[in-house]
């Protein structure tokens, strides 16, 4: 018998072409995902080396960050050229592109899921962070910078040193509204933004367990903002259903008496739905909190920037932004979540609210839904599918000094345009406080628990 | 490209988190080369709101001119995978920066690009810290995995050995993985 070994043990044993005493393993890689910002210089050093890509039907391409979402947006003509520079390189590698505006166009991590890519027990990277995301479907996905994915569409692998397994258990029973995206945010409090530096975390707990698909996407998404090189989750019946596969993928899931390298349990019970107040995801409060006293200069640099004082009712920030979107939040779900909120409500005047699909699959059945009529309904703009303000490099941007509350992955200084602040929370929290124009408290709108939002976010 | 020992005065950022949003933001990601983001560095952080130059910014003080080393707080270049974050620091002429600690995809993509992420020890990292802000010269010798700055012992770092031998003897990944082509073949046999 052969010592228990952890999911991210067996997807890396299956995946090791060659370990050399004193290098890094070579790993296989099933699938490379591939977008027009940190691909270009890649398939330029393939040019210098007179190199082709070694598996093209192992590469999939979309166009996501840099593309326009409203109606008759302008794209920058550099981001133009970008998109040229990719349709030329896809064309020439015989690669899979999904173009802005095609049916199977969508974020990178929203597309690869709904075309059934990712699989259990496979490698995925992408020249994106928030690759961590198909971790929901244990599959080891991780992203890689500019050189690396140069190294991928060459030889379809990488080096790679092994990461250490960590074990993230959540336990007990969260409060109502509590979504993945609370989870991810209070995790990321309690074990800080480097918290998984070096680790692969793997989520455990029955709160977990009981996560549909998307909502352990939104999960693994956030592993990143924790420091961790990816987020797993093992696969079950919801993962099988997900695949309508008759059995439950048993092997891609840690032996039971598996060792873990590091190990964190997090205390969700009774949670309330977060919200950050400061410019790193573990800057996160309780949204009936309020903006705690900072304990060292990043965290009154961070309260300097967000113009807070200690002691503020996080229900008190006046906001002129709302933004339901990005690769955390922009599924089928999330976007009924936002809409069992905003049904039959309205907008606060002044606040501007960007509804933005993650990908045209999702935008079609939003729209099948009626979803769109009830945000548009509420005073939402029901826009294309994109990066959107989560990046804003595509014309979607935060104006400085402004408050966003944002259902996307980063509130760093900046991030969603200079100078702005940005407000990190659920899709159910962001409509609430849409309706509100201030941070609102989405258990104040409908008592929702976790097994009751729509198909378990 | 080849790592040789580095000799500099030290530009001090001692700042947690700085991740790569603010060395490099989203609207300079527009390019389809690597060249030219060095004037956008820190970009956010340099200029002021009306645009103009922050002159208390450290990048932007008169002693930083030259400097080929940035001292960082913990945790630097988190966030992003954007390997224009190694790029637009080393255009702007940094080969070096020293932190108590590394996220993980920037401290991978700058040993690719030859951009030395020195981890030192909490107490070496503040030791360091002073001696660089009093604007003493720092040398970074990578062969000997050490920095020395006058009237301190010299300080040990690691970088993985792979890399290293990679950064001194000019080695290259990709030609590294080539050389292990019949390998990756067989593997993929029986593949889908």
């Amino acid at each position: 018998m052969s010592n228990p070994r952890t999911l991210l043990d067996k997807i890396w044993d299956a995946h090791v072409v060659v370990a050399e005493a004193g290098c890094p393993a070579v790993l296989h890689i099933d699938l490379h995902l591939i977008h027009e910002v940190t691909s270009p210089q890649a398939f330029a050093e393939l040019d210098r080396r007179a190199m082709g890509v070694r598996r093209p039907d192992l590469t999939l391409a979309t166009m996501d960050h840099s593309t326009p979402t409203a109606p008759q947006g302008r794209m920058h003509p550099d981001s133009m050229r970008q998109l040229v520079r990719l349709e030329a390189n896809c064309e020439r590698h015989g690669i899979e592109l999904h173009r802005s505006g095609d049916p199977g166009n969508g974020i990178v991590h929203v597309i690869a899921p709904e075309r059934r890519r990712v699989r259990p027990g496979m490698t995925v990277v992408c020249g994106d962070s928030h690759t961590s995301t198909h971790g929901a479907f244990a599959a080891l996905a991780f992203g890689i910078g500019t050189s690396e994915v140069a190294h991928v569409l060459a030889m379809q692998c990488l080096l790679q040193h092994k990461p250490q397994s960590m074990e993230v258990v959540f336990q007990g029973r969260p409060g109502p509204a509590v979504t993945a995206k609370d989870l991810a945010l209070a995790m990321i409090g309690q074990i800080t933004p480097q918290g998984g530096t070096g680790a692969v975390i793997e989520y455990r707990g029955e709160c977990v367990e009981a996560l549909g698909m998307e909502a352990r996407m939104t999960l693994c998404n956030m592993s990143i903002e924790a420091g961790a090189r990816a987020g797993l989750v093992a696969a079950d019946k919801v993962t099988a259903a997900w695949f309508h596969h008759s059995g439950d993928f048993r092997h891609w899931r840690s032996d039971p008496g598996a060792r873990f390298d590091r190990i964190a349990q997090v205390n969700v019970d009774g949670l309330a739905p977060q919200v950050t107040w400061g410019n790193q995801p573990g800057m996160v409060a309780a949204v009936d909190g309020r903006v705690p006293q900072p304990t060292d200069a990043t965290e009154a640099r961070a309260l300097a920037y967000m113009g807070l004082r200690a002691g503020v009712a996080l229900r008190d920030i006046a906001i002129g932004h709302v933004f339901i979107g990005s690769c955390t939040n922009a599924r089928i779900t999330d976007l009924r979540a936002a809409a069992s909120l905003l049904r039959g409500r309205r907008v606060a005047p002044g606040v501007r609210v960007l509804v933005v699909p993650g990908s045209q699959a999702v935008k079609r059945q939003a729209e099948a839904e009626g979803l769109d009529r009830v945000f548009f309904d509420a005073g939402a703009q029901w826009r294309q599918p994109g990066c959107s303000m989560c990046i804003a490099m595509n014309g979607d941007v935060v104006p400085p000094g402004e408050f966003c509350v944002s259902t996307s992955n980063r509130n760093f200084e900046g991030r969603q345009g200079p100078g702005a602040r940005t407000l990190l929370a659920s899709p159910l929290t962001a409509a609430a406080s849409a309706i509100a124009g201030r941070v609102a408290d989405p258990r104040q709108f409908a008592p929702v628990m976790i097994e009751e939002l729509p198909h378990a976010m | 490209m080849r790592c040789e020992a580095i000799v500099s005065r030290c530009v001090c950022m001692p700042a947690a988190n700085i991740d790569t949003d603010q060395i490099i933001p989203a609207r300079f990601l527009r390019g389809v080369d690597c060249h030219g983001l060095g004037e956008h560095l820190f970009d956010g952080l340099r200029r002021r709101r009306d645009g103009t130059p922050d002159p208390y910014f450290p990048l932007n003080r008169a002693d930083a001119r030259g400097a080929r080393i940035l001292v960082a707080g913990r945790n630097f270049g988190c966030g992003s995978s954007r390997e224009h974050a190694v790029w637009a620091l080393m255009d702007w002429g940094i080969r070096a920066v020293i932190a108590p600690t590394f996220a993980d995809i920037f401290r991978a993509n700058a040993l690719k690009k030859g951009l030395l992420p020195v981890a030192l020890a909490e107490a070496d990292w503040i030791r360091l810290l002073q001696s660089a802000e009093a604007s003493q010269p720092v040398r970074v010798d990578l062969n000997a995995e050490t920095v020395h700055v006058a009237g301190h012992p010299a300080m040990a770092f690691a970088v993985d050995p792979f890399a290293r031998r990679c950064l001194l003897e000019g080695m290259d990944e990709l030609g590294y993985l080539l050389g292990h082509l019949s390998a990756i073949e067989a593997f993929e046999q029986g593949r889908p």
